[in-house]
């Protein structure tokens, strides 16, 4: 296949009108000595039905899709109304870049400012800007955002913080000074207050905690951020569960500074793990800290409102080394399904659909820890996902529910090895009624 | 399309009660309920409640108030606004991806796992380099990872070192990007060629500095053809050479990095890989290295064994993760759809067609725009705006009359090296006929600028709006909806 | 157009003797080259300077610029108004739009800055260059 559009007789005029003969010519100013003087090694061009063949086969290798699957921790299955899909792949949202000319941009510049509202609403907070990259960046932005407000060097993280995102976080951090340390968790699965209490002190710029957390725990948010406040620190809130801010009271409305995290859950596919959806939003005052895009409302010439790109002198392409983030292209399309989605499902939808999310996992919890052996591991409020332990190794268990065709769940011994046996269920409002009883039985089967 | 539309605000359109999405009755009994205990809300104060029909033409009327690539040419120089194609948009769609779960065992996901590994091979044999990592999810991201890969190279040999040495041509990720990874940025200044100034680099390259981030070509299109002998200076003295491989697209098939001495490179795959620009993204920003920094990847690494794949983590010298999962994976799908149509000769006609393109554009506007440096281009080139000045015409005005006729900016903002800057790249996607469009717009409005300045002071005069008032949006900033009181 | 009784800088900043205190600013010049300013960070009272270093940063739509201290001192208060009307700085650079108030470590170093007709000349100097 090939998307070039000139004729040979295009060509021919246009080498004439460059003054050159050939093509090659124009490549005068690379040295010869380093030019590559052979064809690359690559497979031969494909057409496009031949590209179609081969990608569909590779796509069949994976099994994991016609799997009754339970796996949450970060990323989730949700239903997503037809029009996400439809809207969001015509070219005049895919081909633009951003809109860095407003005039011809009022379409990207309206939605990012109706994405900021309705994370704004989501979250309880003041601002929002135009997406991250995802969770994991968004918690490293977040963290390195409350060094600069604070001017402080250490962060205190929850250990029940996405062990992904807690990883990402320690990577960002290595060369900039921050000390980070890690709160345990305690029966509940909840953050360990008073663990929490003895490493608090007047050099710590912000408690990072999760909520739901990993393992799908709803911490009390109003309480960390009392504590950090007391210590005038920042309460930093991490969300990879998106959904659940429709059910559980906004963040800034129990004290949070910085909500950051993942709004995958809102129409964007799971693919693997990516692209996905970083967002952020936080208090009015720390605006000129914040990392990424802005879009706010103006006025043309004429009077009429219109939107731009603003606060730019935050970003890298006018601090330059002094910016607030290095971040430039971000995640435009996935906001704009994320805003499809949200728009759609409306005030009562999500709503509605947060709520199944929470029965349904209910449900499940109540049916496993039916299941003889197999106990909840923490007692603490939970939204769509738990921990169940099994008086078997997981990885036991795992194997025969696979035989089964069923993904039952993620196992944690090898980022929470003080856990033992446990294995993450996630439940949400795709899975019915028969597929939870199926997996309870399943699951039975498999310790008996 | 309509001029006169007015697509109100979704929350100017909700009222109360409707609604689009709905799913299918709880099919669960009520007993327990998990959230006990947990704080809890009452509503969504504020949110949108609309019909289906309402929503889709909300986002209808808003996409028609876009200019985009499939409209016509978009030579925002740096950003490569090729033709993103149709078929890699459905194939990276495709269930067998869409649907895996990134915590799906890697036995279930051999087909994904193929995709990655393929990527990296050929992104290797394109770059010439020795390992690729496909987790940066943009650029910068790139940037990032590869300076966090050459600081821990750095130590591992004994001394991080304290300085990156930066053109003043360059991008604003990279002294961003460098800052973040606890380096302080030095400037070096370009010569009258609008290349690196080699004497100066060779004074600035002390046993300091831990490497030169250089874009090539740079960001006036310009090929740095001491690019050898600035990568023997920087390994001299012990520094590693960073290649911001953001305008691979005039390279590709013709010279590989690897080849002249670039120890790390980013790549956009949002630009040389026509994967789509979304709007601002989502993009993907691989990293290649060379031998020596392969230990530093970070993880996972996706590793082949007997043709089945699997994920290493296990790597004593990585830097660690850089993003949770895999980087955005669908984006790799798209780009190596890419590469797989093109063949080995259509990579090449990649940079020879954007180069031919762009030079042509520049042979057809010398006279009528101002070229500060006559350095050959290779796949943009970068007028200025100073003999429009004598008018009181900027490049700002030059910019919005352009979109009267029907076409896209081109990039204005740098490199910060030349005042008035119209940093063009048409893309090698191009047709004669629309690269003429644009020659033909850009001598009229040379024309405008002595005759009838007026004109380009009030452009742009058939957008849904017109000129904006960025002051008034910084000053007193509006961010989001809210309910009148 | 700048007056007789202060004294300028190169970084185009202007102090104001009063006693052994001072105000400092940004001139003409410098607001004319910004822009439209649109926020001015502003540094703690009571910070230390050095002649030369950072006080803080003028900032208009599309560029950052920093204000630099034309002498060594300390911080004694700062312009708090310019934090909700940073557009002084345009409208009245020379005397609402003061940004700190210095109190001056070391007199001598006034004497090397420029006076009104020599920083008149400097700006000549600039344009024809």
């Amino acid at each position: 296949m090939s998307y070039l559009s000139l004729s040979d007789k295009d060509k021919q005029d246009m080498l004439a009108a460059a003054g050159v003969g050939t093509i090659d010519e124009l490549f005068c100013c690379i040295p010869e000595e380093v030019r590559l003087k052979r064809g690359l090694r690559l497979p031969e061009a494909l057409t496009e039905l031949e590209l179609a063949r081969t990608l569909e086969d590779i796509g069949r290798k994976n099994d994991y899709p016609e799997r009754l699957s339970f796996l949450g921790g970060g990323a989730y299955e949700h239903f997503t109304p037809a029009v996400v899909d439809s809207l969001s792949s015509r070219g005049e949202f895919v081909s633009p870049y951003t809109p860095y000319q407003p005039e011809v941009s009022q379409g990207t510049l309206q939605i990012i400012f109706e994405f900021q509202t309705l994370i704004c609403q989501l979250a309880g907070l003041a601002i929002a800007n135009a997406s991250l990259y995802d969770g994991s960046t968004g918690a490293a932005e977040a963290v390195l955002m409350a060094q600069r407000v604070t001017g402080r060097p250490k962060v205190l993280i929850a250990r029940t913080v996405h062990p992904q995102y807690r990883e990402v976080v320690r990577t960002y951090v290595k060369n900039v000074g921050i000390e980070l340390t890690e709160l345990p968790f305690g029966k509940d699965g909840r953050i360990d207050a008073e663990s929490l209490g003895q490493a608090l002190d007047d050099r710590t710029a912000a408690v990072v905690f999760q909520s739901p957390n990993f393992f799908g725990v709803v911490e009390d948010a109003e309480a960390l951020s009392k504590a950090a406040h007391g210590r005038k620190a920042l309460s930093v809130a991490l969300v990879a569960e998106a959904l659940s801010l429709a059910l559980l009271e906004a963040p800034g409305r129990l004290g949070v500074d910085v909500v950051a995290g993942e709004a995958q859950s809102f129409g964007v596919p799971l693919s693997f793990g990516g692209p996905y959806l970083g967002f952020m939003a936080c208090r009015k005052d720390f605006l000129r800290q914040m990392p990424g895009r802005i879009a706010g409302r103006t006025t043309d010439v004429e009077g009429r409102r219109g939107f731009v790109l603003t606060l730019a002198t935050r970003e890298q392409h006018i601090r330059r080394e002094r910016a607030t983030s290095n971040i430039c292209t971000n995640q435009a399309l996935c906001a704009l399904r994320a805003t499809i989605f949200l728009e759609t499902m409306g005030r009562q939808g999500l709503r509605e659909m947060a709520r199944q999310n929470a029965r349904k996992a209910a449900y499940a919890a109540e049916r496993l820890a039916s299941v003889p052996g197999v106990e909840r591991k923490f007692s603490g409020p939970f939204f769509n996902e738990f921990v169940i332990q099994a008086p078997k190794p997981w990885a036991e268990v795992d194997a025969v529910l696979r035989a089964g065709g069923i993904i039952g769940g993620l196992g944690l011994a090898a980022d929470y090895p003080e856990l033992g046996d446990a294995a993450l269920v996630c439940v949400t409002e795709l899975k019915t009624r028969a597929d939870i009883d199926r997996l309870a039985a399943a699951v039975g089967e498999a310790l008996s | 399309m309509i001029k006169e539309v007015r697509e109100p605000l979704i929350f100017e359109i909700s009222s109360p009660g409707k609604r689009a999405g709905r799913l299918p009755v709880l099919d669960v009994p009520e007993t327990m309920d998990g959230l006990a205990g947990a704080a809890l809300r009452s509503d969504i104060d504020g949110f949108p409640e609309v019909s289906e029909p309402e929503v889709v033409r909300h986002f209808t009327r808003l996409s028609q108030k876009n200019y985009c690539v499939d409209l016509g040419l978009y030579p925002l120089g740096s950003c490569t606004m090729k033709y993103n194609p149709k078929i890699n948009e459905r194939l990276s769609g495709l269930p067998g991806f869409a649907a895996c779960h990134p915590h799906a065992p890697a036995e279930l996901v051999q087909g994904c796992l193929e995709v990655l590994k393929r990527l990296e091979t050929y992104l290797c044999e394109i770059a010439g380099m020795d390992a690729f990592t496909l987790h940066p999810a943009a650029g910068a991201h790139g940037e990032l990872v590869g300076m966090m890969m050459i600081r821990a190279a750095l130590e591992a040999r004994g001394d991080a070192r304290k300085v990156v040495l930066i053109p003043d041509s360059a991008h604003g990720t990279n002294p961003s990007s460098a800052h973040i990874c606890g380096y302080s940025v030095k400037e070096i200044k370009s010569d009258e060629r609008g290349t690196i100034d080699v004497a100066g680099l060779e004074k600035a390259m002390t046993e300091e500095v831990a490497a030169l981030m250089v874009t090539n070509p740079n960001t006036l299109g310009v090929f740095e053809s001491d690019i050898c002998r600035i990568a023997g200076i920087v390994h001299a003295k012990g520094g590693l050479v960073y290649m911001d491989g953001a305008n691979m697209n005039a390279l590709t098939g013709v010279v590989r990095p690897g080849d002249m001495g670039v120890d790390v490179i980013h790549i956009n795959l949002h630009k040389t890989f026509s994967t789509p620009h979304g709007g601002g993204g989502p993009g993907a920003g691989p990293v290649g290295v060379r031998k020596e920094l392969v230990p530093r990847l970070p993880v996972p690494v996706v590793e082949e064994k007997d043709g089945r794949y699997a994920l290493s983590f296990d790597r004593p010298g990585t830097i660690g993760r850089v993003r949770a999962y895999f980087g955005n994976f669908s984006i790799l799908v798209r780009a190596l759809c890419y590469i797989l149509s093109l063949g080995p000769r259509g990579v090449r006609e990649i940079a020879e067609y954007a180069v031919l393109n762009a030079n042509y554009i520049r042979k057809r506007l010398e006279g009528d725009y101002h070229l500060k440096y006559e350095t050959p281009s290779m796949h943009e080139c970068v007028f200025s705006d100073r003999l429009q000045k004598e008018h009181g015409v900027t490049n700002l005005d030059i910019a919005k009359r352009l979109i009267d006729f029907g076409l896209h900016p081109p990039t204005m903002s740098f490199p910060l090296i030349v005042h008035g800057a119209l940093m063009i790249e048409p893309t090698e996607t191009e047709s004669k006929r629309d690269l003429d469009l644009f020659v033909e717009a850009m001598k009229t409005i040379a024309r405008e600028a002595r005759e009838n300045p007026g004109i380009l002071k009030s452009a742009p005069h058939v957008t849904y709006v017109r000129r904006l008032d960025e002051v008034a949006a910084a000053k007193n900033p509006v961010l989001r909806w809210e309910e009148a009181a | 157009m700048y007056p007789n009784d202060f004294r300028y800088s190169k970084d185009h900043e202007w102090i104001k003797v009063e006693g052994d205190e001072a105000l400092v600013g940004i001139t003409d010049f410098a607001q004319h080259q910004l822009g439209d300013i649109i926020f001015v960070d502003l540094p703690p009272v009571g910070k230390a300077l050095e002649a030369h270093q950072t006080i803080g940063t003028v900032e208009s739509v599309k560029s950052v610029s920093d204000i630099f201290s034309p002498v060594s001192g300390e911080v004694v208060a700062v312009n708090e108004e310019l934090s909700q009307t940073a557009d002084i700085l345009n409208k009245d650079p020379h005397v609402q739009g003061w940004i700190v108030r210095v109190k001056i470590k070391d007199p001598k170093e006034i004497e090397g800055l420029m006076s009104a007709g020599e920083y008149e000349k400097f700006l000549e100097g600039l344009e024809a260059s």
